[in-house]
């Protein structure tokens, strides 16, 4: 039996002091990568040899572009939080593991940001 | 009293690490679903080059293409494929454990090797379907 309170529990929010949220983010953008990786598959399968035109038809369809986004994003998000544990697993020095972190969020979102630059540029003027 | 080395000098027991132990299926599942998700990670430039390539006109898209039809582009493509299909079959492995699913240690050795397995079948299977024209069916 514990003597602390409920309070005095959740205050501190553990050792990590955000609580569950990195393995709770963890396990959402897992779920939702689950049909949209199947999703992606299926879509590259099916344009394997296509001619530009016949891929740029394909990702200009607006369903198309939403789920290409969403995908991009969630799975950005969900690859984030990977390497940040890799980091802290494997990377001690604090100089190190905040240089890492940054240069790791900062691809994130380059990448992000190049992903929805193209896809907007490929779905076009509305 | 000069002989005896002083305490902090001795050596000391060393926790083991990697190399003494067995490679147990759920240890060697645990371990490449890490890599692997270190190499989907590196893969998406890839996916990003791919997406600014078909935003970019014929050129950017034909020079891509090109790229990735090398012996050398292929192997990556394929190394890619099999990370995907890997870390979604093992990665929904792990979410019926945090489920409360498959716990057991035969379960959990016979789902190991189930997911090596059907990773493979399912990138060799996409490359097969690729070679034989079954691809490009949105086209």
């Amino acid at each position: 039996m514990s003597l602390e309170t409920p309070l005095h529990k959740v205050r501190g929010m553990g050792s990590s002091h955000s609580g569950v949220s990195h393995f709770w983010r963890q396990r959402v953008t897992a779920a939702a990568l689950v049909p949209l990786a199947i999703w992606f598959a299926v879509s590259v399968l099916g344009l394997i040899g296509a001619h530009e035109a016949a891929t740029l038809a394909f990702l200009s369809q607006p369903l198309n572009a939403i789920l290409m986004a969403a995908f991009v994003v969630i799975l950005l998000f969900h690859m984030t939080l990977g390497i940040q544990v890799v980091i802290d697993d494997y990377v001690h020095g604090n100089a190190s593991k905040l240089l890492l972190m940054l240069a790791m969020r900062g691809f994130s979102i380059a990448a992000g940001a190049v992903s929805i630059f193209a896809l907007l540029r490929i779905a076009g003027p509305l | 009293m000069a002989d005896t080395p002083h305490p902090a000098h001795r050596a000391r027991p060393l926790s083991p690490h990697l190399g003494v132990y067995r490679w147990p299926i759920t240890m060697a599942t645990s371990i490449v679903h890490r890599a692997t998700g270190l190499a989907l990670s590196a893969g998406t430039i890839l996916l990003c080059w791919w997406l600014m390539a078909i935003a970019s006109g014929p050129e950017a898209f034909n020079q891509f293409t090109a790229l990735a039809t090398t012996p050398l582009g292929e192997v990556i493509l394929f190394g890619f494929v099999w990370s995907l299909a890997y870390h979604l079959l093992n990665g929904i492995r792990h979410l019926a454990w945090d489920l409360g699913y498959g716990f057991a240690v035969p379960t959990a050795n016979r789902s190991g090797i189930v997911v090596i397995v059907s990773s493979i079948v399912l990138a060799i299977a996409a490359f097969a379907l690729a070679y034989s024209g079954h691809g490009g069916y949105y086209q």
